[in-house]
């Protein structure tokens, strides 16, 4: 079981770095559909025995993560008629190479924390903190204002996989927590991209700067 | 049962906006609904809290389900009772009010989100009451403080309405702030987040002072007492007026509720604390009506009133609390139902002032005193609704601010009487308050003298018309609420002695051995008697006489104008003159001069001397000092995350050990 789950963790640890280095848009949203897809699946590795909650919270991240939201982002992106994101605020190698060295020093940090036993053996903690600096890094570092929605997923999707670790002691709290907070991070982005596509007819996200005082 | 009604109630208020919230923009439907629901769940939580104050029960119950694994802790027993009744009775009259004030279709943009806070005010403020524990008492302040932030900048596409809100926000927060502080000293004290009576080994006398001491300032930032009254007048003022009238009747209430919780907590409350209380109140009382005098802003001055009133609250619960610390039961029963009962009364008439205030902007649209006038011919029952509240504020019998002032009165005169001298110096606040009441008198008489007497002075109070039904009722209800305790004193003992009932370890005498009831009710009733054969002498003589249109204000001129009449500021500049030390009037002005004088002006106003005095000046101070940082407040997204992953990956390094990895590496 371990090293399915671990199996998983580095393909989504590999998504990591393609999405940090790719530069289409339309690529960026696909990885974070597949990312989903995986981490959907982790709920069911998680639990032993058959219990529905598992299912549910697989389904919902599935169906959520894998196919609502990133048919929400394809469809603004046609709508928004971009498909690069062309000047990113650092250099796509730059992050790549800042993202393997958050994720090396992930693996690093995880292995000085105390954790509980069956979980030190698995890759979770390194991966769940890479993945939420990958969602830092790509907020940080692009501009479209879809760009930003996906790094918002991804860093959710950090949180989604911290989570698992959770799963047995206070299931439900948590993952109702966790989809919550998509919900409206989503949401509150996705008005944003409305408002800025309609006031300022662009996508671009430094052009907020004028709602400063 | 009781418990469970106003439960009930304070929920389906907090849910009556949401249908109208959703609803389509122009339909007048989602208000209705919204009016009909609070009025219905208002009354019923009204009758639960009412039979709970009389009854004297006390019901405890857990609600379970509004937070995850946190059950809020609730109670209901006569002292939240008894401020839950008021509570919901601003849940009735406001909305009724509201389908004629504020409709929908007159304010597409701002009466939906109007109607949803204004239902959350209401649950927020009752679940605040009916709170047992600090975690659940400070969620349900957060909801009363933030709905009634977006009530009081509903018109935030004004400049004023937006100040207000801020000034009211920023006041709010720092008196939540000190209310944590608070709330984690019980707990440490206590061990639980529980609201119980300390026993006297868990805390000393000095934490016991500290804890009221925070109380006395986090309440009584809410209550509006001076000099923690800055964020009052600008709040009463710039919100819609059936959200002002809730403002000052309840939310200011909740700062003297909070404050009577928590003098009920501690075991040995000390004189200090009660002669703090009631040196406070005094001031509050004397400058607030002092700040009233200078005002020329309809609202404003009403806001000015309440802090007024509150420090009359303060007195009698100052009086209480010394009373209670030196075994004085007398002092303490008249102290405490006082305080109690003119917190009913000045909301019932505070209430009713705010609403025919706002009858009068809904018919001019402006609250400038001095552009109205002559309003009486034109809006006859708002101007009836205005004198009646009027009367009462100022405590004049036989209205209901007198039966309460009058129960302070007493309870200060059985201080003068006092067998300990040092102690009858407490009898000292009694000038104190009727000073109060005169320039009450004073204020009140130049309102309404300049908004409804005389001649318009301007020609959109020339053109108003009589405010609708759903306008009226509410201040009539409102009204007769007024009149009937001022008549009947009596109808309202039960409810206080069931609270007094419930101070720890009160066994002094029944309200009705100490207060004169009887010679209460036969001087009302004189008074309406006298006051009865006068109108219908007046009425028949005037029956007899033949009319004649003539001008209201002549003075002998040749050809009188509305702007000869006495002005707001005219009719109270001496009284300014006299406290011109306290309120520092601007006066701005170009006399006329010469043979043949051209255009003269003037103008004058009085700010409010902690606001715009003292606060103002230190705040932008200190923010052209702080200019240096807005460097780091640029609008770009990106590097405000930035901010957030230095922060988060500060906190990590912090969790590694570098002075051992140090240390190791110098050892080698």
């Amino acid at each position: 079981m371990i090293s399915s789950i671990n199996a998983l963790l580095v393909v989504v640890l590999l998504l990591n770095l393609y999405l940090l280095g790719t530069s289409r848009i339309r690529a960026l949203i696909h990885g974070a559909a597949i990312q989903g897809i995986l981490l959907g699946c982790m709920p069911l590795l998680f639990y032993e025995r058959f219990a529905p909650l598992p299912i549910v919270i697989a389904l919902a991240t599935l169906v959520l993560k894998g196919s609502v939201i990133p048919g929400m982002l394809l469809k603004a992106l046609r709508d928004a008629q971009i498909k690069r994101e062309v000047e990113p605020l650092i250099g796509l190698v730059p992050t790549m190479l800042l993202g393997a060295l958050g994720t090396g020093a992930s693996i690093a940090f995880a292995t000085r924390l105390s954790l509980a036993p069956e979980h030190a053996e698995t890759l979770v903690v390194p991966a769940a903190f890479s993945t939420v600096l990958t969602g830092f890094l790509l907020l940080t570092s692009r501009i479209k204002a879809i760009s930003q929605v996906i790094g918002y997923l991804i860093l959710e999707n950090g949180i989604f996989i911290f989570g698992m670790l959770l799963l047995e002691a206070m299931p439900f709290v948590v993952e109702l927590g966790v989809l919550l907070d998509l919900f409206v991070g989503i949401f509150v982005v996705s008005i944003i991209i409305h408002h800025i596509s309609r006031e300022f007819a662009s996508l671009d996200t430094r052009r907020l700067t004028s709602l400063k005082e | 049962m009781s418990l469970e009604l106003t439960l009930g109630a304070c929920g389906a208020c907090a849910l009556s906006g949401v249908f109208g919230f959703l609803s389509a923009r122009r339909s007048p439907l989602g208000q209705t609904a919204a009016a009909a629901v609070m009025v219905i769940a208002s009354a019923a939580g009204m009758v639960g809290a009412l039979a709970a104050v009389i009854d004297g029960t006390t019901t405890t119950a857990a609600v379970r389900g509004v937070l995850p694994d946190w059950p809020f802790q609730v109670r209901l027993d006569p002292l939240s009772g008894f401020f839950l009744a008021p509570i919901f009775l601003l849940g009735i009259v406001g909305p009724v009010y509201g389908l004629g004030y504020w409709r929908q279709a007159d304010h597409v943009r701002t009466g939906r989100r109007l109607g949803l806070c204004y239902g959350l005010l209401v649950a927020g403020l009752a679940l605040v009451a009916l709170s047992a524990d600090g975690a659940t008492f400070l969620f349900a302040w957060e909801i009363m403080a933030l709905s009634a932030f977006f009530l009081v900048a509903t018109e935030d596409h004004e400049r004023e309405a937006r100040y207000a809100g801020w000034v009211y926000l920023i006041a709010a927060h720092v008196g939540t702030l000190l209310l944590f502080a608070l709330f984690a000293i019980l707990r440490a004290a206590t061990g639980s987040f529980e609201l119980r009576r300390l026993a006297p080994e868990e805390a000393g006398l000095g934490l016991q002072t500290v804890i009221f001491l925070l109380a006395f300032a986090g309440f009584g930032l809410k209550a509006g007492m001076m000099p923690l009254h800055f964020w009052l007048p600008g709040a009463h003022a710039s919100a819609p007026s059936h959200v002002s009238a809730i403002l000052s009747a309840i939310v200011l209430k909740i700062g003297i509720y909070g404050l009577i919780r928590t003098s009920m907590l501690l075991p040995d409350l000390s004189i200090a604390c009660g002669l703090l209380v009631l040196v406070s109140g005094v001031a509050s009382a004397v400058f607030g009506v002092a700040f009233a005098l200078g005002q020329h802003d309809l609202k404003r001055l009403l806001a000015y009133h309440s802090i007024e009133n509150i420090g009359i609250i303060l007195m009698g619960l100052g009086l209480a609390i010394v009373g209670a610390a030196t075994r004085r039961s007398e002092w303490l029963v008249l102290g405490l139902s006082g305080c109690l009962l003119h917190v009913w009364n000045h909301c019932l008439f505070k209430a009713l002032l705010f609403l025919a205030a706002g009858s009068v902007v809904h018919a001019t649209h402006t609250r400038e005193i001095d552009e109205l006038g002559g309003l009486a011919k034109r809006m006859p029952l708002t101007a009836a609704m205005f004198a009646i509240g009027a009367a009462a504020i100022c405590g004049l019998p036989p209205l209901n601010g007198f039966a309460s002032e009058f129960l302070v009165y007493l309870g200060l005169f059985h201080a003068a009487t006092d067998d300990s001298a040092a102690f009858s110096g407490v009898a000292l606040a009694a000038p104190a308050l009727a000073l109060v009441g005169t320039l009450a008198v004073a204020c009140f008489v130049k309102e309404f003298g300049a908004v409804f007497l005389g001649a318009p002075r301007a020609a959109h109070a020339a053109a108003a018309i009589e405010a609708p039904w759903s306008m009226i009722a509410p201040m009539a209800l409102l009204a007769a609420l007024c009149a009937a305790i001022g008549l009947c004193p009596l109808i309202v003992f039960p409810c206080l002695d069931g609270v007094l009932a419930t101070w720890p370890g009160f066994s002094g005498p029944r309200l009705a051995e100490l207060a004169p009831y009887p010679s209460m009710i036969a001087l009302g009733a004189a008074l309406v008697l006298a006051a009865g054969v006068g109108v219908l002498y007046v009425h028949r003589r005037s029956a007899r006489a033949r009319r004649a249109a003539v001008v209201t204000w002549d003075c002998g001129y040749l050809l009188p104008r509305a702007t000869m009449q006495y002005t707001s500021s005219s009719f109270a500049a001496q009284l300014v003159g006299l406290y011109r030390w306290i309120l520092r009037p601007r006066i701005q002005r170009a006399p006329p001069a010469g043979v043949f004088p051209g255009r003269s002006q003037f103008a004058s106003h009085v700010p409010d001397v902690v606001l715009d005095g003292v606060l103002s000046p230190i705040w932008y101070r200190f923010k052209s000092r702080l200019a240096v940082l807005r460097v780091l407040q640029h609008g770009r997204v990106q590097r405000y995350i930035v901010y957030i992953l230095v922060a988060l990956c500060g906190l990590l390094l912090s969790l590694v050990p570098v002075m051992d990895l140090a240390r190791k590496l110098v050892g080698k």
